[in-house]
């Protein structure tokens, strides 16, 4: 294939890609969100002081949240975490 | 007459309309900045608030709002001839649509991109927000109802396209896991998945599905088991989450859409059939709805629909790169609807075959509701020959096309109806309506199925009903395009611009519908259809209930007007 077809191939799937998740983007990072809480709250309940006995077969999976707990915790309409040194 | 001078009259037309139209709108009404900074600039998140390349978002805006609709209401409304459908479909689509399209745009653009229920509890009233949540409920329950019965109507008319509209959603599950598993391009995916799609048409011819037995056994319709069968299904599709299936069906749906607009056009071109309807039909049967008003409610999407104004507030505005480019989006989203609906009057006008077979199908106004997709999917099936496609197989083709929009259309119509309800569940303090999902879905699935498999007076389930029931249906979509157009009207009236682009087709709409509402109220009382009695009886309240919102909300911008003095800009 020709540069010139070669780019155009791709532009156009470029754009149709873009057409793709346009009409959905929200709703589909809405589920996502709502996956995510779901998981957040199975991994980190035993934080806000809730028993959860899932959350020692889960302890190393913490790093790979950390930074998606603060984002989390205001989401779920906590403007600051209220455990000192914990988060923020 | 040749349908290609038709549509090369009304495909001038809509240039024109789109070139010099559409430029006054945008200069002189709406005031375009090209240097005005969008919500999906000031706002941009990623997520809602996102800038978009002109020609996706056109993409996007067009296939969200042509579907099903814009076909089925033109095949019915050449009941009274082609021109009067041609002549509201296209001076509709130019003068209402449009306006009422890019209007919705810009002023929620202009508005941080708040939907138009939003907009119309700021610009109107809070009180009309409840109107417009009433509205959109019995919106939602009469699409939902209407398209049910079109669904089941194909079905049994065409057995051969069950399995290719069955197949349609484990081809659409396939294409979104490979969309989301990141296996590269999805667009020579997506080409193979519509092709697949059509090859098993003939598959389905080969074995068609009918449900004939299981409605004797259980000593019902079939049409009956057909819209049991197919609510069941959008109960658990609507539980589903929108990647799974919803969104890669609706996106093979796009495809479809551009594919069956290709093969009526070219197959017009081609064949030169010639339009064997009357012009004007003039051998209607006493008694039968009268082309003014009904015209104007049998035909709302494709000439205007309020539907639109949701998709242009409700997403596009949030995605709009440019103000500029809402002429674009919104005007000529229209105008592609319009195109469709010309389609599939013509696909009822000339694709149907000689005089004789018209008329018969066209007899009544019973008869031509209940046959008016049949219509549509031999026409196209006709024009489809004209092409080298055998005609039983344009037949199937086109049955499938109208089920698939039909069923994505109800999958979304049902969770768009448990949010209603959510909300009419806050309004009335009633608890499990705002919180159980299960219960939700359940009320959004059982009203429109009680609509749907109402008898109505001819006997056959859901035969007699469909007629009232579609134009019960196009009532509430013109009202939501009434309400939308009041709140576009007001806007540009407070910012001292000429609103009579949105007022004419406002006050036609307005009347029509109230009109159309008040005939309805006798004929259901006459023919003892209380159910449809009562319906009737509380959209024609929430109509007039519209009007004196409307003429309130004028006398206010009439006031702000004044005080601001002419030449003055709220902004």
């Amino acid at each position: 294939m020709s540069p010139g077809l070669r780019d155009l191939y791709n532009r156009i799937n470029e754009l149709n890609e873009e057409f793709l998740v346009s009409k959905w983007r929200s709703g589909l990072q809405k589920e996502a969100n709502r996956q995510q809480d779901a998981l957040m709250a199975m991994l980190f309940l035993e934080a806000l002081g809730v028993p959860n006995p899932t959350s020692y077969y889960a302890l190393s999976l913490y790093p790979e949240f950390v930074e998606s707990f603060h984002q989390w915790h205001r989401r779920m309409g906590m403007e600051t975490f209220p455990e000192a040194g914990f988060c923020c | 007459m040749p349908a290609v001078f038709v549509v090369i009259v009304v495909l001038a037309a809509y240039f024109l309309a789109y070139r010099f139209y559409s430029r006054y709108l945008a200069q002189k009404v709406y005031m375009l900045d090209k240097s005005f900074e969008t919500p999906a600039h000031e706002f941009e998140d990623g997520v809602d608030y996102v800038p978009t390349n002109k020609h996706v978002l056109f993409g996007h805006h067009f296939t969200s709002v042509a579907g099903a609709a814009p076909i089925v209401g033109p095949a019915i409304a050449v009941f009274w001839g082609w021109l009067p459908a041609l002549l509201w479909v296209t001076l509709g689509t130019i003068f209402a649509a449009g306006v009422h399209d890019m209007g919705s745009l810009v002023v929620s653009v202009r508005n941080k991109g708040q939907n138009i229920g939003t907009l119309t509890s700021n610009v109107i009233n809070p009180r009309a927000r409840t109107l417009f949540l009433i509205i959109i409920f019995f919106l939602l329950t009469l699409v939902n109802a209407v398209f049910a019965v079109v669904m089941a109507i194909l079905f049994e008319a065409n057995p051969g396209a069950v399995i290719p509209a069955t197949l349609i959603i484990p081809i659409a599950i396939i294409i979104g896991q490979f969309a989301y598993r990141g296996r590269g391009p999805i667009l020579i995916p997506a080409i193979i998945a519509v092709a697949v799609l059509y090859a098993s048409i003939p598959i389905g011819q080969a074995f068609p599905i009918q449900v004939d037995g299981l409605a004797n056994a259980l000593g019902t319709d079939t049409r009956v088991v057909w819209i049991v069968i197919i609510f069941a299904y959008t109960w658990f599709a609507s539980r589903l989450p929108v990647w799974l299936l919803l969104q890669p069906r609706d996106y093979i749906n796009s495809f479809q859409l551009f594919i069956a607009l290709a093969v009526i056009f070219l197959g017009i071109a081609v064949g030169f059939d010639r339009i064997v309807a009357p012009a004007v039909n003039t051998d209607i049967p006493a008694g039968s709805p009268s082309v003014f008003p009904f015209l104007f409610i049998t035909i709302a999407c494709g000439a205007i629909s309020g539907f639109h104004s949701l998709v242009a507030s409700g997403t596009s505005s949030k995605q709009l790169e440019n103000e500029e480019d809402a002429r674009y989006v919104g005007y000529m989203g229209a105008v592609g609807e319009g195109s469709l609906a010309l389609g599939s009057l013509l696909a009822c006008t000339a694709g149907i075959g000689a005089f004789a077979a018209w008329s018969e199908s066209y007899a009544d106004f019973g008869t031509a509701s209940d046959g008016a997709v049949g219509n549509f999917t031999q026409g196209v099936g006709s024009f489809a020959s004209n092409l080298g496609i055998p005609e039983a197989m344009g037949v199937i083709f086109a049955a499938v096309v109208v089920i698939t929009f039909a069923g994505t259309t109800m999958d979304t119509g049902i969770r768009l109806q448990r949010y209603i309800i959510q909300e009419i569940g806050e309004i009335v303090n009633v608890r499990p309506l705002t919180r159980n999902i299960t219960l939700t879905t359940t009320v959004g699935v059982l009203i429109p199925m009680g609509l749907a498999l109402y008898p109505g007076g001819g006997g056959e389930p859901g035969s007699f009903a469909f007629g009232s029931l579609w134009r019960l249906f196009g009532t509430t979509n013109q009202l939501t395009a009434g309400l939308a157009l009041t709140v576009v009207a007001v806007w540009v009236f407070t910012r001292n611009r000429n609103p009579l682009a949105q007022i004419v087709p406002l006050t036609f709409l307005l009347a029509m519908t109230t009109y159309a509402l008040f005939l309805q109220l006798g004929q259901f009382f006459n023919e003892g259809e209380w159910l449809l009695l009562v319906v009737d009886a509380i959209i024609f309240i929430l109509a007039v209930w519209l009007i004196i919102e409307a003429i309130a909300a004028f006398n206010r911008a009439r006031g702000v007007r004044g005080r601001a003095g002419r030449g003055a800009s709220p902004e």
